[in-house]
Formats: C-alpha cells, structure tokens, sequence
C-alpha cells in the first residue's frame, strides 16, 4: 500500500505488480513515503528545537538555577543516545518491524513532552530531556532504513536529501516559533510546551497512519523466492560495512562542531556576539537549499565519492575560518561550505550504509554508522576544546585541518571499492 | 481500510490538536496581558524620594504593573512603599551615580544587552552581551563596570557550559574577557580547556578585584589585578564573592553538594586571618550576595511556588542569626549609600 500526499489518486489507479521493476518515471520521483517522513521529521524536529533553544531561558528564569549542571548532563545524553541508537536498529532488523520501532521512538519523545508541561524541578526536567534523547535515539536508524525501504535503489541518495531537508526546516521554524511566542508572552513558556506538545503528537500520529510499514527481510524473501533470512550479527562483520565505520569514524575525529568555528569567525571578524545565532541559520539554510541537489549528484556521480568530497568542503570551511583576512563575503562563503558538508555528508551516510548492509541488518548497519560519527564527533569536540586552549585559537584551527587534510586520502584509499565506480558502488 | 477515511482522520486531529494549541496561546496571551495590567501585588510610589537617603535599588518581581522593572526602596524602611522606574532589567547593579542593567530582549532571535544609566535615568553606554545575564557589578566609585553571562542557548550548539566575564571601564577600554587573564592556582599557571571566570567584586582601588575561577568541576576564590592582568587563587569551594564595604571580608557562596547537584550556603572569609565563618542558611543560594552594612548580608531567593518571584533576605555576616526576610517580591539588590 502506497499513499502518496501529492497524487494519492494516481498511486491508486496505478498499483505496483510485485516483482515488476517501476517505469524509470517512477525511479526519478521520490517515493511519498519519504516525504510523509520528512514531514514526520520536520513535526518532531519543531517539537525538539523550540524547547532547546528556550530551555537556557527557562532553566535561568523561571527554575532560578544557573546553567552549570544542564551543559554535564547535556553531553552524557549524547553518550545514551549513541548506545540506544544501536539497540533501536537491532529492534527493527530482529523484528522486521522498523516502522513500529520508529513509531515507538517518536512516541517516548511526544509522551515526554507531556512531562514537560508538570517538570517544576531541575531534575524533573532533565528526565524529560533523557526521555526525549532515548526516543530519537531509537528511532533514527529504524527511519532511515524505512526510508530506504521506501526508495528505489538508483534515488537512495536524493531521498535521504529530501528527508533531511524537511527535518532541516523543522530545525530552523522550531526555535522561531519558540522565540516569537515569548515575544508576545515574556512568560509563556508553558505555552511554548503545548505547542511542542501538539507538534509531536500529530508527528507520531501522521506517521501512524500514513506511513505504511515494512518488512525488508520479509518482502526480499518473497522477491528472491528464498526461505526468510534470519538476523545475524554475522552479517554486520561485512567486509565493506567495516571499511564505512572506519571511514566515518576517522573523518569524524577531525569534525569539530559548527559552534567552535562560529567562535573563530567571530573572535576574528569582531562582529556582536548578539548576531551569533544567525550563523547558525546560515548554515542550516545552506543544509536545507543543498541536500537534495547534493542527494541527486550523489546518485548519478556516486554517493562515497560525494562523501569524501563533503569533506574535502569542511576542509575548506576551517582554512576559510583560519586564513587572517576578514570580512562578512568570507563568513558567508564559510557558512555555505559548512551547510555544503552537511549536505554531502548527513543524508549520504545512511545511504552508503543501506548499500553496505544487507537487507537483514539494515536498521543496524545504519545504526552503526550513525553511532561511529556521533561518538567520534563527541572525542573530537573535547578534543579541540583541549586544543584551543594549549595552543591558541589559529593555531588549533589549523592542527585539524591539516589532520583532515591527511585523512581525506587515506580514507579514500579504505573507500577504493566504493570509490571505483559511480553507480551502486 | 481507505486512504480516504486516513485523510479524514488526519485532517480532524491536526485540526484539533494545532487549534487546541492556538486557543491554548491565545488565553496565555490573555492573561498575561490582564496580569501585567492588574494593580501591583505591593504598594508602589512613583516619587523617587529616596535618591538622596541611603537606598536599596533592586528589580521588582510583584506581579502586576511593574514587574521586572527597577525599583528602589529606603534602606531605613524596606518594607515601605516601593518607588519604580521605568527601566527593565533582569540584573541591576547601582551605585550612587550610575546603574548597571542587564537585560533579555525577546524577540527572533532573542538577544541579550547590558547598559549603563546615569542618575537622571538616561543611558550612557550600551552593548550586546553574548547570553543570558548572570552577574554584574560596579567599582563603588561607578568607573569600573563587570557583567557576566552564560554562553549558552544555542538549540544547536552542545559544547556545554560556560561563562563570559568582561570588565570594562564606563565610557573607556574594555579589559577584555576575564578568561584571557593569567590564572594562577597554588603557585600554577593554569591552561586548562574548561576554565571559567565569573561573578566579580570590585576593591575601592579601581584596580584590586576578586571573582571566581573554575575548573574541572573546583571552584577558587580569586584575587584579580587588572593593571597585571592576573588572577590569583586564595581558597577554594567558593564562588560569587562579594567584598565588605570597610574591605576586610569576602561572603560567597560555598557548594555542599556535587558538582552536577550543588547545594551552596553562604560563607564569610575574614581576608587577614583567613578565618572562614558559614552562615546558618539551609536553602539553596543561588545569587551574588551584597553587603547592607558591615555586619549584614543581602541575597536573593526564589519563591516556593511561584515562577519569576523571589524575595530579598538578609543575615548576619557573623552567623549569629537566622536568615529574616527583607524585601519581598525582590530580585538582585544592591545598596546605595551615597
């Protein structure tokens, strides 16, 4: 069953004949079930940033604490996140039922933000908020193989762009509308909480009813005419998902997060700490305007090769950030750069991922290479800190840079089976 | 089951749920604007009769007309009648002739600015601050200035805690981020990554000053020299300090809890015979606390209950008497002798 948003009609009329490859019109269009996700995505992503971008706020304001213990707590949920990332990819292959894994995870999230609305403590908040990182850490890699699921092989690449585009705009209204409710009730933080509420309901309820589920091992069996492959962990020692994990682990010790080039451009260029926030704007209106450009080259020119050259664009974001001339052209090429590796990187991942994986571990290969960056990235953003601070700004800023430099060939070297050619490699 | 009884089912909950969150809006919007019309919960003057007694200047947070505005009470009568400003100011720090006022301007996005007012209400000075207001301080002269704010808020930015602490001079140079500071601790320059400066007190030098450092989870007491650009470490555990008026003690507040989970009191050092005395206060102290006199204490606490109140307490610097309420619905109180 498919159920398209933009032309429900025409899917009708037009059942799919099992086992008959689509029309190579149908291959260039993104599958309906991919947006209805984006959309879920973009619903929950609402939810998400418009709490965080005012719970500094309300923590300070309204709970009367300074901010010391939510930044320790902060970096631990990140530590569970990556764990139960693992786990929720494991659910879903084991199960065969990523949707109702998914479906789970966007759940504790909504049901966490009824908490929300009762949390009068520090520690009643900061529940909430671990609840709220357990659920999007079971559910993004049972998503992201639905979402490959849901795609044809040859447009894997562009559909994750359009997924990530829409959770992409989700991250930038969030906080706006956050922002704008405060604007007219300087209290009305509790309205900001029905809000998100109300966001993350009718996320998880669109998901419930207009994503149809899937069963990749289930239906491989019925296409391959084999017995239904079992899960086995034995699949994920694949020689080619190996060489992936490495790759995203190696690049991401050398990823050092947006905020600490923000910080350069800015002790550089002197401009009011106040128009800080609009960095952040700036690249994620970069990340939204590039993914699905970006998504669709992958798809023809080939999606490791995307990869690596998204890198080779962080690259040349931290030389843009470290070279001593000054000026906004710089900061914005900067910003455009950053949102271009985003871009090339994010969705591309879990594309290069499902390709890496068979279909019986899918959820958990792409759990595995999400929770290769996100811990690496973690290492890597305590490690620059460290940097900073022995060595100086510039200097730091270039001590990765050249460490990205290095590392750019050499994971391409690991890469060279999926490198070698553009299509399914 | 067809898609079009899906639709239909879509269509009426996202109505529901988005127009319940409307509604829900629209009364919040409502009843903020009937509470901030409605008559101030205490008495309030407008008559600024206290400029030339010694006075209290602190941010009213009585609900009602008023709230969040910068008010002034008689040091002799704190409990009379407050006269208000017309200055909003989620931090205020006066003298008797400038005022410090940080403030939180909401808007997309939300910034945050300090200013600098004389004693006839206009501004001097003003410049953005990079997060949410914490601390400020002046010198007693009102030449020297220090503000301190958390950088931090960024729905996207989870690089953790931190605080930006900037002394500067009214209508002069900055000294810059406090960060930049050599830190000594026990006799070690200390580089560490994660080190924060905030919450400064001003000597009666314009030069001397004290603040506190941290660093992996510790916090010091130190002693600043802006002419050296040096921070030195006298003792540790202790945090916001604030210099008595005759110079000779620092009140801070001291964390009996963790690091993750602090519970601070309030302590008193004696700087000569380094002799330190905690105060009977068994609740949480989250503020900067200030010194009515040499002998009594002033600090904030928030309101069981009631969210955006707090009231202004007061104890002995000695720890020979309980904590006694001083002003209520008061937040952020300095005293202006002169």
């Amino acid at each position: 069953m498919y159920i398209s948003l933009s032309d429900a009609k025409s899917a009708q009329n037009t059942p799919e004949t099992p086992g008959k490859r689509p029309t190579q019109s149908a291959t260039t269009r993104v599958s309906s079930v991919v947006i209805a996700l984006g959309i879920v995505s973009m619903f929950t992503d609402i939810s998400t940033e418009s709490v965080s971008a005012i719970l500094p706020l309300y923590i300070t304001g309204v709970i009367g604490l300074s901010t010391v213990a939510y930044g320790v707590i902060d970096g631990l949920y990140q530590g569970i996140s990556a764990v139960v990332r693992i786990a929720g990819g494991y659910a879903a292959d084991r199960g065969d039922q990523p949707k109702w894994v998914a479906f789970f995870g966007y759940g504790v999230s909504a049901v966490a933000r009824i908490g929300l609305l009762f949390a009068s403590g520090f520690a009643a908040l900061s529940a909430v908020v671990a609840v709220d990182r357990l659920g999007k850490g079971v559910r993004t890699a049972p998503r992201d193989a639905l979402i490959t699921a849901s795609s044809e092989p040859d447009n894997l690449a562009r559909s994750f762009g359009v997924h990530r585009m829409l959770d992409t705009v989700g991250a930038a209204i969030g906080p706006l509308l956050a922002f704008a409710i405060l604007f007219f009730i300087p209290d009305g933080y509790s309205t900001i909480f029905v809000v998100s509420l109300a966001f993350a309901i009718l996320g998880v309820i669109i998901l419930g009813i207009v994503v149809p589920n899937k069963h990749p091992r289930a239906e491989r069996a019925t296409a391959t005419a084999e017995p239904k492959a079992r899960f086995r962990w034995r699949d994920l020692n694949d020689r080619r998902l190996r060489r992936l994990l490495l790759t995203a682990g190696l690049l991401g010790l050398v990823t050092v997060g947006d905020g600490f080039i923000y910080l350069v451009l800015q002790s550089k260029s002197g401009f009011a700490a106040e128009y800080f926030p609009l960095l952040y704007v700036g690249t994620n209106v970069a990340f939204l305007a590039l993914a699905i450009p970006l998504g669709r080259f992958a798809d023809r020119f080939g999606r490791a090769r995307v990869f690596i050259l998204g890198h080779v664009a962080l690259l040349a974001a931290y030389v843009c950030a470290a070279v001593p001339a000054t000026g906004w052209q710089l900061t914005l090429v900067c910003l455009l750069l950053l949102g271009a590796f985003y871009a090339a990187t994010d969705g591309i991942l879990a594309a290069l991922a499902s390709q890496a994986t068979p279909v019986e571990t899918l959820a958990s290969g792409i759990a595995a290479a999400q929770t290769a960056v996100a811990v690496s990235r973690l290492i890597a953003s305590v490690g620059f800190g460290l940097l900073w601070f022995s060595l100086g700004r510039d200097a730091a800023m270039i001590v990765v840079a050249c460490g990205l430099a290095v590392l750019i060939p050499v994971t391409a070297f690991i890469m060279r089976d999926f490198l070698r050619s553009a299509r399914h490699a | 089951m067809t898609s079009r009884r899906q639709w239909l089912a879509l269509a009426i909950v996202s109505v529901l749920l988005l127009g319940g969150a409307v509604a829900y809006g629209a009364t919040a919007y409502a009843r903020y604007q009937a509470r901030s019309a409605a008559p101030s919960d205490v008495r309030t003057t407008n008559a600024l009769t206290t400029t030339s007694e010694p006075h209290i200047v602190f941010r009213n947070t009585a609900q009602g007309q008023g709230y969040g505005k910068v008010a002034t009470v008689p040091v002799e009568a704190p409990s009379a009648a407050r006269a208000l400003t017309d200055q909003a100011c989620d931090r205020v720090y006066a003298t008797g002739e400038v005022l410090s006022c940080l403030r939180i301007q909401r808007g997309v996005p939300t910034t945050f600015r300090a200013s600098v007012f004389d004693r006839a209400g206009a501004e001097v000075e003003s410049w953005p601050l990079p997060g949410i207001p914490s601390r400020t301080r002046m010198s007693q002269d009102g030449s020297l200035v220090a503000t301190t704010s958390f950088v931090t808020g960024h729905s996207y930015a989870t690089t953790g805690f931190s605080t930006e602490t900037v002394v500067s001079q009214i209508g002069g140079e900055s000294f810059g981020n406090l960060e930049d500071f050599a830190l000594w601790i026990d006799g070690e320059h200390l580089t560490a990554a994660d080190r924060n400066i905030w919450g400064v007190t001003f000597a009666a030098d314009d030069n001397t000053f004290y603040a506190t450092a941290a660093s992996g989870g510790r916090t010091w007491l130190v002693n600043g020299n802006l002419a050296e650009r040096t921070l030195t470490a006298i003792t540790n555990n202790a945090e916001c300090p604030s210099l008595s008026p005759d110079g000779s003690r620092v009140a801070y507040k001291k964390n009996s809890g963790t690091p993750d989970n602090p519970h601070w009191g309030i302590a008193v050092l004696n700087l000569t015979t380094e002799e330190e005395v905690v105060l009977p206060e068994v609740k949480n102290v989250d503020d900067q606390v200030e010194w009515l006199d040499d002998s009594t204490l002033l600090y904030g606490l928030a309101r069981e209950g009631a969210v955006g109140d707090s009231d202004v307490w007061s104890i002995a610097s000695d720890g020979a008497t309980e904590p006694s309420l001083f002003i209520e619905h008061a937040w952020s109180p300095s005293v202006v002798t002169k």
